[in-house]
């Protein structure tokens, strides 16, 4: 064992002053930038979600008030997808390691990197002071007519705020697909790559074909809510379901931006987790452009209810039954990886465990939903509601969570306390599933989603979700905890902690500012692993 | 212990479910498969030391199609299923008891074509199939059954049908299921079943101002309709008598059938589609008539179908 000593020169002691962290066009500091706008977020929407819990605990609406309630899940879901899951993963581990994973000294675009990050807390800002100058109630879906005539809250500052942080999302995109096109190290052709650089691309198309549509969308909201044209409301000509079809055009393919780069960060933790190459490698990765293409094409199952017609409801069940099908390609594919591998029990691949079994069950319970019958009647259940947060939450945030802890050595330099954060997944796993499982049985049983009161019946299941989120709260507070330690008190990581291969993993942790002391050559495919390894933890 | 599944009480209900208990047993044999996978791999491969690596195996193509093809196969299966349990609950029977229904913040409104109405609470005689056309006044609403297993968004602006089919006696919770503002869980009602004979005392119970249709030919006067819209063909607008459910060619060289979206648009925006042979001089009655007095209307004009000779004088 070699001592391990902290490289002399790196990223975080490159400048100290606020302007060398505010002014930076470092892609690794505004990654850590966008680490303290992300967990911020979350933080604001994971409060929420406790006090919706707390008043579901009881039948009667008895904490809050209808229209506070109303107020709390839609916030919840405005700060949730638009300032934490959208951006979480791209523009916090995407920013860190598009560049060293290609062998690149910068995004392609470095200026336009950190005026993303403006924009995005712009964005936030505006949305924030929607939250605070009296809220917002439409939901995070701004249905029409209700959102352009009925709603009296914050619609205007709230949907501007989603607006202006669409361009971030946007220039990020435009930034990562010209860096992966332009920027590749000599050698390190496109099936070099790691699988977490195919999703991240395929994320980026969509970010920068789909979110054009919402900025759209929301300007016909807010005219006709300011000038009354008549878009969407039907007393004035317009067709309240066309909103719909332009928010689901946006919506859906969103979901698969929030999921597609943890399925990629889940690809690195799985092949370093097993010391192996990723079982089928270009299925997994055009399983990740194909979901790219097909999430375009299914917008229109979120209407089944909806006065959609029935031959535009079939086509639209087919579609997609056939995007779970490289969904379900990717779960087997890991899963196959496991077979004869040097099998790791630590924290990422814990994370990586938890991200298969969650997403599988999000996505089986997803054919329940294209099977149109059966969507008839859980629709807009609780079922949808655990559904989707199976995927965003038991997918999104556990594969965001894998992800920080498998890198965190090489963005901090240093290693958290092992035995605190395997506990927190397993209280995150725990908390999770005690939370959302019952609501499938729940809203199987009939329980609408967004109500404040509810039939007694439906007590006991929810005191258990109740119950389960309190846990699932107590999981998340943790790892901030022992993460902001490590930063002081932490071992020192070595350049190679987890004996992993891959780019990241060659230079320093924390890595030099231009991120290789000299331009690598690659002359090998990705996850090949030599005969044994050597790591070189203290 | 409370109740872990819905109670079954509509025809479309077993099917539903059928399928739903297909669904969980594909769900719970993969989830287990993976699961279980997962599992047996983590503790048979363990890192057994710290230098150890895996096997260098880059993938099967024999296993990438099987594990491409079978679930593509199977979800094929789930389709056509559930294609087929939707077909049967978008077609109703060409026998149905009609209601009307408008929602409206934060209340359902029923209205009996024998001329009861019901705030929050339907009646519905049991084994006969039951056609709601269902509109809203303001926001967009839905329809929420689950012991019948139906749903679907109540729209402003158009006629959305939904029927069922009800298999037993009884009192079965509705719920606006689309979020639609401060007392949306308060816009709540139930669907009351009652055994036949029951349900003609109940309906006979009511009905001080007449039938629906009776109520829109009193406002057909009022509005001054028939002064256009005259029984005999010379009238300056089209006459009505036999019109419903017709198709009849426009101005424009396009042909429309006659249903109640046609009827209520021909109110609100009569110059959206004029009959050929006619010309564009009705006025629009947009916010001089409600959503109930249109559906009165629309009645009315359906009636005027089943007695071609009897008409307002």
């Amino acid at each position: 064992m070699s001592t391990v000593l902290l490289p002399p020169r790196h990223y975080l002691n490159d400048g100290y002053g606020v302007r060398s962290w505010l002014l930076t066009r470092d892609h690794k500091r505004i990654a850590l930038l966008y680490l303290a706008g992300v967990t911020f977020f979350f933080f604001i929407g994971g409060a929420m979600a406790v006090l919706i819990r707390l008043e579901l605990a009881t039948p009667p609406g008895d904490l809050v008030t209808d229209e506070t309630y109303n107020k709390l899940f839609t916030m919840h879901g405005v700060m949730m997808v638009f300032f934490f899951l959208i951006p979480v993963i791209p523009s916090v581990l995407g920013n860190f390691l598009v560049p060293i994973m290609i062998g690149a000294k910068d995004l392609a675009f470095p200026k336009i990197n950190l005026l993303s990050w403006y924009i995005y807390v712009v964005g936030g800002l505006f949305t924030l002071y929607a939250l605070i100058s009296g809220g917002l109630d439409t939901g995070w879906t701004f249905y029409t007519p209700f959102s352009t005539v009925a709603s009296t809250t914050n619609v205007i500052p709230a949907a501007l705020g989603i607006f202006i942080t669409g361009f971030s999302s946007i220039l990020t995109g435009l930034n990562f697909i010209v860096t992966i096109h332009r920027m590749r190290a000599p050698g390190m052709t496109w099936f070099r790559m790691p699988l977490f650089l195919w999703s991240t691309y395929a994320t980026s198309l969509i970010n920068v074909l789909g979110t054009p549509v919402i900025a759209i969308t929301i300007l016909l909201v807010a005219a006709e809510r300011v000038f009354h044209f008549g878009f969407f409301n039907p007393a004035v000509g317009g067709d309240p379901v066309l909103f719909q079809h332009l928010f689901w055009f946006y919506s859906h393919p969103a979901v698969y931006i929030m999921v597609l780069p943890a399925m990629g960060v889940v690809s690195e933790l799985v092949a370093a987790g097993c010391r192996k190459p990723v079982f089928g490698y270009s299925f997994v990765a055009f399983a990740s452009l194909a979901i790219a293409v097909l999430g375009f094409l299914v917008w229109g199952h979120h209407m089944f209810v909806a006065g959609e017609s029935v031959y535009s409801a079939l086509i639209f069940s087919i579609l997609s039954f056939l995007v779970a099908i490289p969904s379900a390609v990717k779960v087997f594919n890991w899963t196959a990886t496991m077979y004869q591998g040097a099998v790791s029990w630590e924290t990422p691949m814990l994370y990586a465990y938890g991200f298969i079994g969650l997403f599988t069950i999000g996505g089986l319970t997803g054919l329940f939903l294209a099977a149109i019958g059966v969507d008839v009647h859980v629709t807009d259940t609780y079922f949808i509601i655990a559904h989707f947060h199976y995927i965003m939450v038991g997918g999104t945030i556990m594969g965001y969570l894998g992800g920080l802890h498998y890198w965190w050595p090489k963005m901090s330099g240093r290693l958290y306390n092992e035995g605190l954060a395997k506990l927190s997944a397993g209280i995150i796993f725990i908390g999770f599933n005690l939370t959302f499982f019952p609501q499938f049985v729940v809203g199987y049983l009939g329980m609408p989603r967004r109500y404040h009161a509810y039939p007694p019946e439906f007590q006991v299941l929810n005191v258990l979700s109740s119950a389960g989120a309190s846990i699932l709260g107590v999981g998340y507070l943790i790892p901030m905890v022992y993460l902001m330690w490590s930063l002081r008190y932490g071992r020192l990581a070595g350049s190679n902690p987890w004996g992993a291969v891959g780019l990241e993993w060659t230079t320093s942790s924390p890595p030099p500012t231009e991120n290789f002391t000299e331009t690598p050559r690659v002359t090998w495919d990705a996850y090949e692993y030599p005969a044994s390894v050597e790591t070189d933890v203290a | 212990m409370p109740p872990l599944f819905p109670e079954r009480a509509s025809t479309i209900a077993a099917r539903v479910d059928a399928l739903y208990f297909f669904l969980l047993a594909i769900a719970i044999f993969f989830g287990l498969l993976i699961a279980g996978l997962i599992v047996y791999y983590a503790v048979k491969f363990h890192r057994r030391s710290p230098s150890a690596v895996g096997a260098r195996i880059h993938g099967g193509m024999v296993l990438e199609v099987t594990w491409t093809v079978v679930p593509l196969l199977i979800t094929m299966v789930i389709f056509v299923w559930g294609a087929s349990v939707y077909f049967a609950m978008a077609h109703p029977p060409d026998e149905t008891l009609n209601i009307y229904v408008v929602g409206k913040q934060w209340m359902w409104k029923f209205q009996h074509l024998d001329g009861q109405r019901e705030i929050n609470e339907l009646h519905v005689p049991v084994g006969r199939a039951v056609k709601l056309i269902t509109t809203s006044e303001d926001v967009i609403h839905d329809f929420f059954v689950p012991a019948f297993r139906v749903k679907a968004d109540v729209l402003p602006g158009r006629y959305v049908t939904i029927w069922f089919q009800p298999t037993r006696p009884g009192r079965y919770q509705l719920f606006c299921a689309e979020y639609c503002g401060t007392r949306h869980s308060g816009m709540i009602g139930e669907v009351v079943v009652m055994e036949p004979n029951e349900y003609e005392t109940w309906l006979s119970g009511g009905a001080a101002e007449g039938s629906l249709a009776s109520a829109g030919a009193k406002l057909f006067q009022d509005l001054a309709c028939n002064t256009c819209h005259r029984p005999d063909a010379q009238g300056r607008g089209p006459m009505l008598e036999g019109l419903f459910g017709k198709t009849v060619t426009l101005q424009s060289g396009e042909t429309v059938t006659v249903d109640e979206a046609y009827v209520r648009e021909s109110i609100l925006t009569p110059s959206a589609k004029i009959t050929a042979g006619f010309q564009p001089i009705m006025p629009t009655f947009q916010g001089l008539v409600t959503e109930e007095q249109l559906l009165a209307l629309i009645e009315y004009v359906k009636s005027l179908q089943a007695q071609p000779q009897v008409t307002a004088k």
